[in-house]
C-alpha cells in the first residue's frame, strides 16, 4: 500500500508537491507572523481568507474532474454537495454562536425572526462537532450514492444526466430559499462567531483554518491521484471513452460509475464544509445552476483529466473573477462567457495542454 | 338651460311612449322612476310632471349649489337631499366632491377639475372654464360627509341609466350591505329589467333576509343562496352554523341550519369547480409559454443532440425584439400604436433567428458529436448575450405594453377572470405548432430535416446539404424561442435574466416529452403546466414546482428517452 502510494509520483514529483505544500503551509504564515508589516515579504492577513476560499475551490475542482474528467459524467449538481457540507458547518457554526446573536436567544437568530419557540429535529445534535463532521463526511456521499443509483441503474448518462442533476440543483435552491425549510432562507447562515471555542474573527483561527484547508486539499490530491493511478482508474478512464465496450468486456460500469460518484460528492461536501467558516456565509445562492457550471469551467481551463489541472484551473479562474470583479466587473461576464467559448472550441485540453505542448516542443528541439 | 330643456325632451318621449306600453315605459323610467308614483290621466300627468319637474330642477340646482357652501353642516344636508332627490345627474359632482376635484367661484358656481388639475368644467352647463383666471376655493370636508358621500353615489349609482354603473353599484352593495338599504334595493329591483343585476340585488337581499325575523323569509333566503351565492357568503352561512361556549347552536332553529349547511356545501362544491377550471385555464397558459420556449428547444436537440444553454436567451431577444418594436411605434406611428405587436411577430422570429444563426455557424457547429462541450460553449454564450443586453438596455425590467385589444379579461364564471393576454398567447401557440408541424412533416425541407434527425450519415450520403440542413434548423428553432419572447412580453417582465427563468423549465420539457417529436414536447407543456397549477393551490408554489421536478426524475429512471421515445433498439455510438 505504502509502495503504492510512493510510486504515484517520480522523486522530482514529490519534492515539487512537498515544496509547494512546505511554502503554503509554512513559509507563508511565518511571512505573516515575523516578517514586520511594513515589509514587501509581509503575508497580510486577508490573504488567508482569499487563498484559503481559492483552495476549497481547487477541492471542488478535484473533485469533478474526477467524475468528469476521468470519467467522462458531465454533473451540474455538485453545488449541492458543495452547499450539504457547507449547510451542515453552517448550523454548527450557528448552535455556537449560542445567546450572543442579536435577538439574546439560545435559537439562531432567524429562527427568532420568525417566531419559531424550538429547533427543528433535523437541527438537533448540531451542537456537537463530532456529529457535525460525521455529517459532513457522509451525508453529501449518502445523497450522491442515493440519487446516482437510481440514474446509473436506468442508464441515464450524457446531456440527461447533466440536465436531470442541474433540476436536482435548481430544486434544492428553490428549497432552501424557503424560510418554512429552516435554513434561514433567502439570507442563508452567516454572523458566525466561534469554531470549537476559538474566535472567527482572531487572524490565528484564520491561518489555521487555512493550513487545515492545505493539508485537507493534500491528502485529497494523493487520495485522488491514487484512485485515477490503480486499476480502477484504469476502467472509469476507459468508461469515459467507450463504456459499451467495458460493459462487453464483462464490466458492470454501474459500479464504478457509482464509486466515483460518491467519491466524488465526498470531497466536494467537505470542501464546502471548509468554505463556511472562512467565507462566514453560507446561502441558498451557491445552488444556482450557473455556479455548478462555472465549477465546470474551473476544471475545463484547467485541463481536464489531469489533476494537477483541475487544481491550477481552481486558481486561474477565481483569481481572474477577484480581478475582474474589481477592476472591470461590467466585463466580467463577457471573460467568463469567452473562457467557455475559447477552452471548449480551441483548447480541450486546457491549461495543461497548452504548456506541455509548449515544453514538449521545446524537448523535441533540444533533441534536434 | 341646458338641464330643463333635456327633461322637457323627456316628458315628450315619456307621454308618446305611454300611448303606446306601459311596460316600456317602466324600463326607460329605470334612472328616473320616481316620476312613477305620478302616473295618472295623460293630461294630468303633462300638467303634473310640468309643474313638478320645474320645481324639482329648481331644488335641484339649489342643492347642487350647497355642495360648495363653506359649512360642513350645509354640504352634508345637500349631500343627503341629493340623495332623496335621487337624480343621477349629480353623480359627477359628488364624485368629484368625493376626489377633491369640486372647486367653488368666488360667485358660488361649482367646478369640477379633471384629473390633472389644469382643467375645469363648470357643472351645470358643463362649460370649459379657464381654472387659472379665476379665483377658486376647495369645499372643506370631513369624515362624516365622505360617509353620507359614498351612501349618496351608491344610491344615486343604482339609479344610473348606464347598465355597468348600476351593476358595479350593486356588487358594491354585496360587499357591504346593511338592513338600511333593503327598501332601496327592492325599489330599484321592482324596475330593473336587466337579468345580472336582478341576481345581484337579490343576492343582496337574500343577506338581508337572513337577518329577518320571519322563518319563512330565512328560509328562501337561504335558498337563494344556495342558488347562486358565491364565496362572500361563506362567512355569513359559517356565522349561523356556530356554537357559543356552552356548545349550544347560536341559531336555535335547526331548520335553518340544516338550509345553511346545505347552502354551505352548494356554495363550496360550485367553488371547487370554479377553481378546478381556472386552475386548468391557467396551466394551459403556462403550459402553452413553457411549449414556445421548448419547442425550438426539442427541434435542435433532436436534431444535432446539441444541448443549447443560450436557448433561453433566445427568449430573451424576442422579447427585446417586442420591445424595441413597440418604441419605434411609440415615437413614430403612434396613432397605429395597437399594431406593434403584429409587427414584433415577424421581428421576433427574425432577430432570434439569425443570432441563432450566427451561433451555429461560428461556435456550435464545430463541436458537433461533442454534447457536453456544446453544453459549456453555449452557456458561455449565454453569458455573453445577457451582459450585452445588460450594457444596452439596463439591468432594470423594461415595460412592454399590452396593445388596447389584449388588455381585460373576459369573465367566465363568478370571480374568474380569463384575461385576453392569455387567451391570445394559447391561440397563438396552437397557430405556431401548427406552421412549425407543417413545416416539418409537409414541404421538403421538412422531410431533408427529418431525415438528418433520423440518420445523419445516411441522409449525408443521399445528397442532403446536412450542413445546410444544421443551419435552417437551428435557425428556425431559435425564431421560435423568439415569438415565445414575444408572448412571454405580454405577460411578464422583460429583463435579461428572463431566459434563465425558462430554461431549466424547457429542459424538463424536452426530457419528459422525448426528443425529436412535436407531440411529445406539446404534451410535455403542457402536462407540465397544468399539474404544476394543479399542484400550487395545495402545495404552494415552490413545494409544487418541487415536486413537479421530482416527478420528472422519477419519471426519466422509467423512460429514460422521454413519454413518446420512437420505437426502437439502439446503442450509444
Amino acid at each position: 500500500m505504502i509502495k503504492n502510494i510512493i510510486t504515484l509520483h517520480s522523486y522530482k514529483g514529490w519534492s515539487f508537491i512537498f515544496s509547494l505544500l512546505a511554502i503554503a503551509t509554512i513559509l507563508l504564515p511565518i511571512l505573516n507572523i515575523w516578517v514586520p508589516e511594513d515589509s514587501a515579504l509581509h503575508v497580510p492577513n486577508y490573504m488567508f481568507a482569499l487563498m484559503g476560499k481559492y483552495l476549497c475551490y481547487a477541492l471542488v475542482a478535484l473533485a469533478i474532474d474526477l467524475i468528469w474528467g476521468y470519467t467522462g459524467i458531465l454533473s451540474l449538481g455538485h453545488g449541492v454537495f458543495f452547499s450539504m457540507g457547507g449547510y451542515a458547518m453552517g448550523m454548527y457554526l450557528m448552535r455556537s454562536v449560542g445567546k450572543e446573536g442579536v435577538y439574546k436567544s439560545d435559537l439562531p437568530d432567524f429562527m427568532v425572526f420568525l417566531d419559531w419557540k424550538e429547533l427543528p429535529w433535523y437541527w438537533y445534535g448540531f451542537d456537537s462537532f463530532a456529529f457535525t463532521l460525521l455529517v459532513i463526511l457522509f451525508l453529501p456521499g449518502v445523497f450522491a450514492f442515493t440519487f446516482g443509483y437510481f440514474a446509473f441503474k436506468s442508464r441515464i448518462k450524457g446531456v440527461y444526466f447533466a440536465i436531470i442533476t442541474q433540476a436536482m440543483t435548481f430544486a434544492s435552491m428553490l428549497l432552501f430559499f424557503r424560510n418554512e425549510t429552516g435554513f434561514g432562507g433567502n439570507n442563508g447562515l452567516t454572523d458566525f462567531k466561534r469554531i470549537l471555542g476559538y474566535s472567527l474573527q482572531e487572524p490565528s483561527t484564520k491561518i489555521s483554518l487555512y493550513i487545515i484547508t492545505a493539508c485537507v486539499l493534500f491528502f485529497s490530491y494523493i487520495l485522488s491521484r491514487y484512485v485515477v493511478q490503480s486499476k480502477l482508474g484504469r476502467v472509469l478512464t476507459a468508461i469515459r471513452d467507450a463504456e459499451s465496450r467495458v460493459m462487453f468486456s464483462g464490466y458492470n460500469t454501474i459500479h464504478y460509475k457509482l464509486f466515483i460518484w460518491t467519491l466524488s460528492a465526498f470531497l466536494c461536501g467537505i470542501a464546502g464544509a471548509l468554505y463556511v467558516p472562512q467565507v462566514g456565509i453560507i446561502n441558498p445562492s451557491e445552488m444556482q445552476p450557473s455556479n455548478s457550471i462555472e465549477m465546470a469551467i474551473w476544471v475545463a481551463v484547467g485541463g481536464r483529466g489531469t489533476l494537477s489541472g483541475a487544481l491550477i484551473g481552481a486558481g486561474l479562474v477565481n483569481g481572474a473573477k477577484s480581478w475582474f470583479t474589481v477592476a472591470a466587473p461590467d466585463y466580467w461576464l463577457y471573460f467568463l462567457g469567452g473562457l467557455f467559448i475559447v477552452v471548449t472550441l480551441f483548447f480541450p485540453k486546457g491549461f495543461i495542454g497548452i504548456f506541455s505542448r509548449l515544453f514538449l516542443k521545446n524537448k523535441v528541439k533540444e533533441s534536434t | 338651460m341646458g338641464f330643463s330643456c333635456f327633461c322637457v325632451a323627456v316628458k315628450i318621449m315619456k307621454e308618446t311612449l305611454l300611448l303606446l306600453e306601459p311596460h316600456i315605459l317602466k324600463t326607460f323610467l329605470t334612472g328616473r322612476q320616481f316620476f312613477a308614483n305620478f302616473v295618472g290621466g295623460f293630461v294630468f300627468l303633462v300638467i303634473g310632471l310640468l309643474s313638478f319637474s320645474a320645481v324639482e330642477a329648481n331644488d335641484f340646482e339649489l342643492t347642487l349649489k350647497d355642495l360648495g357652501h363653506k359649512s360642513r353642516s350645509k354640504i352634508k344636508k345637500a349631500v343627503k337631499n341629493l340623495g332623496n332627490q335621487g337624480n343621477p345627474a349629480a353623480l359627477p359632482a359628488l364624485q368629484a366632491l368625493k376626489d377633491n376635484r369640486l372647486r367653488v367661484s368666488e360667485d358660488g358656481t361649482l367646478i369640477i377639475l379633471n384629473e390633472s388639475g389644469d382643467a375645469g368644467r363648470e357643472v351645470l352647463t358643463d362649460k370649459q372654464v379657464d381654472v387659472k383666471s379665476l379665483e377658486l376655493s376647495k369645499p372643506r370636508i370631513n369624515n362624516s360627509v365622505r360617509r353620507a358621500l359614498s351612501a349618496t353615489i351608491g344610491k344615486l349609482q343604482l339609479q344610473s341609466t348606464d347598465t355597468n354603473i348600476r351593476l358595479s353599484a350593486a356588487k358594491q352593495l354585496l360587499k357591504k350591505s346593511s338592513s338600511s338599504l333593503v327598501e332601496l334595493v327592492e325599489k330599484a329591483l321592482a324596475v330593473e329589467t336587466n337579468d345580472e343585476i336582478r341576481g345581484v340585488f337579490n343576492l343582496v337581499l337574500a343577506k338581508e333576509g337572513l337577518n329577518s325575523d320571519d322563518k319563512i323569509k330565512r328560509i328562501e333566503s337561504l335558498k337563494i343562496i344556495r342558488e347562486f351565492g358565491n364565496n362572500d357568503f361563506k362567512s355569513v352561512l359559517e356565522a349561523l352554523l356556530k356554537k357559543n361556549e356552552k356548545d349550544e347552536f347560536l341559531e336555535s332553529d335547526s331548520e335553518i341550519r340544516g338550509d345553511a349547511e346545505k347552502a354551505l356545501s352548494s356554495i363550496e362544491t360550485r367553488q371547487f369547480f370554479i377553481n378546478q377550471i381556472a386552475n386548468l385555464f391557467y396551466g394551459l397558459s403556462l403550459g402553452s409559454i413553457l411549449l414556445l420556449a421548448a419547442l425550438g428547444l426539442a427541434i435542435t436537440f433532436g436534431l444535432m443532440g446539441v444541448i443549447n444553454m443560450a436557448h433561453g436567451e433566445m427568449l430573451m431577444i424576442g422579447a427585446y425584439s417586442t420591445f424595441l418594436i413597440q418604441n419605434l411605434f411609440k415615437q413614430y406611428l403612434p396613432n397605429f400604436f395597437d399594431w406593434y405587436l403584429i409587427a414584433a411577430i415577424p421581428t421576433a422570429f427574425i432577430v432570434s433567428g439569425i443570432v441563432g444563426i450566427i451561433m451555429e455557424r461560428s461556435v456550435i457547429r464545430h463541436l458537433y458529436g461533442r454534447p457536453l462541450e456544446t453544453l459549456l460553449a453555449t452557456w458561455g454564450i449565454s453569458l455573453i448575450l445577457i451582459q450585452t443586453i445588460r450594457l444596452i438596455f439596463g439591468a432594470q425590467n423594461v415595460e412592454v405594453a399590452n396593445p388596447s385589444y389584449l388588455s381585460g379579461g373576459v369573465q367566465a364564471f363568478n370571480g374568474v377572470v380569463l384575461p385576453y393576454n392569455r387567451i391570445a398567447i394559447i391561440v397563438f401557440v396552437v397557430l405556431v405548432v401548427i406552421s412549425v408541424w407543417t413545416l416539418l412533416q409537409k414541404t421538403s425541407l421538412g422531410l431533408q430535416v427529418r431525415a438528418v434527425t433520423q440518420n445523419r450519415k445516411m441522409a449525408s450520403c443521399m445528397g442532403i446539404s446536412t450542413n445546410k440542413i444544421d443551419m435552417y434548423t437551428f435557425g428556425l428553432g431559435s425564431g421560435v424561442a423568439g415569438l415565445g419572447g414575444l408572448a412571454l412580453s405580454q405577460v411578464g417582465n422583460v429583463g435579461p435574466e428572463l431566459g434563465q427563468l425558462y430554461i431549466v423549465d424547457s429542459f424538463m420539457v424536452v426530457v419528459t416529452g422525448g426528443v425529436g417529436k412535436i407531440a411529445g414536447t406539446v404534451a410535455g407543456a403542457l402536462g407540465l403546466g397544468v399539474i404544476n397549477k394543479f399542484l400550487e393551490p395545495v402545495a404552494g408554489a415552490v413545494l409544487g414546482k418541487i415536486i413537479v421536478l421530482v416527478l420528472i426524475v422519477i419519471l426519466i429512471q422509467k423512460r429514460p428517452q422521454g413519454l413518446f421515445a420512437p420505437k426502437g433498439r439502439m446503442i450509444d455510438n
